[in-house]
């Protein structure tokens, strides 16, 4: 009896500190400093021998789950190209379905070693959430698709119409940003599902739906054929919002970063040097330059190797790795984002030799 | 056992000491529109904790409507259970088996997809007199839209039926006393309706008629606007929590009836009570004082299962607290302080209702 009582008092105790910490952490970012004392990621993710990478599982082109069990998308492969990068495997990857809702939190419970599900770079995750943005990997921005044959043809046609909002990013503020502002007065309907959004959609519930562009298009490359198919849809020209997506990380940890960082720009250096997964192999052997040297880690001309993979704490080809088992920026793209309906020629995500923005800094 | 629930106590708050649990990221503004807002005026400039208001104002709402009507319809199947009309009994046996065993989240959304948006488009809506609307994005009804001094005539209209009870309740005692019919009820009714009316006058009419249109903007995309709109999100929402928990309180009156003796309902019988008065007079009354515990269960089940109305666009508060999550972050935080409130929600609940069942129980003598 006395002891089942102690052990009340002690969960009282416990809850009420508990809430106490609740109450008093509003200058929050302490711990941020402590992390410098904990074993780094990159040492954690090298002694278990694989990496946890958070990914989205319903968006094709980006991170969706396949019938038969297996991720693709733009993100998954940067995932895999993590895991070649360090383990010269690429699948020693451990893919975790990460909601919008708690993305933030398995990066920070140490769930995940890196974040790449669609996650936009804002000023509010970077600075408050502890975590740290690497590379964007895609530019993206919102967007807004009607019924082919809507009478909707710009945003101020949105006048008195009904929104559909696909929840679970900053669509909402974006819509609102964009909308009330310009005085164009809406209905907005936030949906959590996918599978819902689709069903009010096809019954005429909105005029109509608004997401990342790149979302909208996986979804209107994958509408039902019985409601009209791809056709029967149409994505307005403006674009609402800045969304650039990219890998994210814990803060205070800048090796990690780094190796996260250099693992995404080396593909797209890759892209620029015309490295691709069918001539790694004779560029390795004989590479064509210096700069091409330096990425795969190979010897120009009989001089010294340039230490580019070992100062990151990988291997000095890891980068051979990457690209022959997953591919330059170009390919990845081509293999995930492309068959959405999403070219590359043109975007923000051409090169940036083609008026794009995808740049890789220099690697010497 | 106990040292594992103290170690897991510990690892909790280890956990918790990682996260950041501020509540400060509620003063900043929600940025996002709510469009389906109730006595509320949320605008997107308002700070986060506003919007979260919102939130509770629906979902309070959901639950108030939804325990009056699930109450009505779960005591009409329970009874309909136990009538000697076979026809009655099966239809209502088979609702009861049928609803209670199917999840309410399929129902939900079962009766959103599949029925409500399956209404007419709002180009082909039903209409009547053009003031009835019913089409997928609502049911639209002439209502009243009140002005500024509608919330004094509410006050005064709270006070009238105080008053009105007063009234019913004194020639209530003066007919037992007495021994005359003096028709309390129609009497305290009259009261009501008079002072309603004066009062609504010195206000100044604060409430005008106010029918539904339907409107066409320049490049044909067509709304409703005016009247009482109901959306097919709160109609599919809040028919599935009455349906869902009236198959529960049907078999909890059903019981209650059962469990009273048989005699009490005979000897009502041989005294020459039809069955609306026995049913009301002798049979409800003492079953209601078995089924209070048991009601006040499936009332709080009501109150948490609003929260499914997130699956289909209802800005509730698990909805608009994600919402804030998805722009902001903070998933802890908010997720507590949405746990906090169903706590509160469902205490007060549970006060009430112990009350209620403190005041009905027999009072040992």
């Amino acid at each position: 009896m006395i002891h089942k009582r102690i052990l009340l008092i002690l969960a009282a105790m416990a809850v009420m500190s508990l809430i106490a910490v609740a109450c008093s952490s509003d200058d929050e970012d302490t711990e941020a400093a402590d992390t410098g004392s904990k074993t780094g990621t990159l040492q954690t993710v090298l002694d278990r021998g694989t990496i946890n990478v958070g990914v989205k599982d319903s968006q094709p082109g980006f991170g969706n789950l396949e019938p038969d069990g297996t991720f693709s998308g733009i993100d998954v492969e940067y995932g895999h190209a993590l895991a070649a990068a360090l383990f010269n495997d690429k699948n020693k990857v451990n893919f975790v379905t990460a909601s919008a809702a708690n993305r933030f939190e398995l990066l920070a419970s140490e769930e995940i070693d890196v974040l790449i599900r669609t996650t936009t770079w804002t000023s509010s995750r970077d600075i408050d959430l502890n975590s740290s943005f690497t590379v964007t990997t895609f530019y993206d921005g919102q967007g807004i698709i009607v019924r082919a044959d809507s009478s909707i043809q710009s945003l101020a046609d949105l006048e008195g119409s009904t929104i559909c909002v696909t929840g679970g990013t900053t669509t909402e503020v974006n819509l609102e940003a964009k909308l009330g502002e310009a005085g164009i007065a809406y209905t907005g309907l936030v949906f959590a599902g996918d599978a819902e959004i689709v069903e009010a959609f096809i019954a005429g519930r909105c005029d109509a739906w608004t997401a990342d562009k790149g979302n909208l298009a996986g979804q209107r490359a994958n509408f039902p054929a019985d409601a009209g198919g791809p056709d029967s849809l149409r994505i307005l020209p403006e674009t609402l919002s800045k969304e650039p997506l990219g890998p994210v990380v814990r803060d205070g940890d800048t090796e990690w970063f780094d190796v996260v960082q250099w693992v995404v720009l080396a593909t797209m250096a890759a892209d620029e040097l015309g490295v691709t997964s069918g001539n790694v192999a004779s560029m390795s052997a004989n590479p064509p330059g210096s700069a091409v040297a330096n990425l795969l880690g190979a010897s120009f001309d009989g001089g010294a190797i340039n230490g580019f993979g070992a100062s990151l704490g990988l291997s000095p080809t890891f980068m051979q790795s990457v690209i022959g088992q997953v591919g330059n920026y170009d390919e990845i793209y081509n293999r995930t984002v492309a068959p959405i309906g999403l070219a590359r020629a043109g975007s923000l995500n051409a090169s940036w030799t083609e008026g794009g923005l995808i740049y890789a800094p220099p690697i010497r | 056992m106990s040292v594992l629930i103290v170690l897991f106590v510990f690892y909790l708050i280890d956990r918790a000491l990682d996260l950041d649990l501020g509540f400060g990221f509620l003063s900043g503004p929600g940025g996002f529109a709510i469009a389906q807002q109730w006595v509320t005026d949320y605008q997107s400039s308002d700070t986060r904790w506003d919007a979260y208001l919102v939130g509770i104002v629906n979902t309070v709402r959901l639950i108030l409507i939804g325990i009056v009507f699930a109450m009505v319809l779960g005591t009409l199947m329970g009874l309909a259970r136990l009538s000697s009309n076979w026809l009655v009994s099966t239809i209502a046996s088979v609702y009861v088996e049928t609803i209670r065993n199917i999840p309410l989240l399929i129902q939900i959304i079962f009766l959103y997809t599949a029925v409500l948006l399956q209404l007419p488009r709002i180009s082909d809506t039903y209409s009547a007199f053009d003031i009835f609307y019913l089409n997928n994005r609502s049911l639209a009804l002439p209502f009243f839209d009140a002005d500024g001094s509608a919330g004094i005539w509410f006050l005064l209209v709270a006070l009238s039926a105080v008053a009105a009870w007063a009234v019913s309740r004194s020639l209530k005692r003066r007919e037992e006393s007495s021994g005359s019919n003096l028709h309390p009820m129609a009497m305290s009714f009259a009261v009501f309706i008079l002072l309603a009316a004066i009062t609504f006058v010195i206000t100044g009419s604060p409430l005008n008629p106010d029918a539904p249109s339907l409107m066409t903007t320049g490049v044909g995309v067509q709304n409703i606007q005016g009247g009482l709109q109901v959306t097919p999100e709160f109609a599919a929402v809040l028919l599935g929590l009455v349906i869902y928990t009236s198959s529960f309180i049907a078999e909890i009156i059903r019981g209650s009836i059962q469990a009273l003796p048989g005699g009490q309902n005979e000897a009502a019988a041989a005294l020459g009570l039809n069955f609306y008065q026995r049913m009301t007079l002798i049979v409800l009354p003492q079953a209601m004082r078995i089924a209070i515990p048991p009601l006040t269960n499936q009332f709080l089940n009501l109150t948490k299962n609003s929260s499914l109305a997130v699956a289909i666009a209802y800005p509730e508060m698990v909805l608009i607290g994600s919402t804030i999550i998805n722009g902001v972050g903070h998933a802890v935080p908010m997720f507590i302080l949405i746990w906090a409130t169903y706590l509160a929600m469902s205490l007060l609940i549970s006060i009430v209702m112990n009350t209620l069942n403190n005041r009905v129980q027999l009072a040992g003598r």
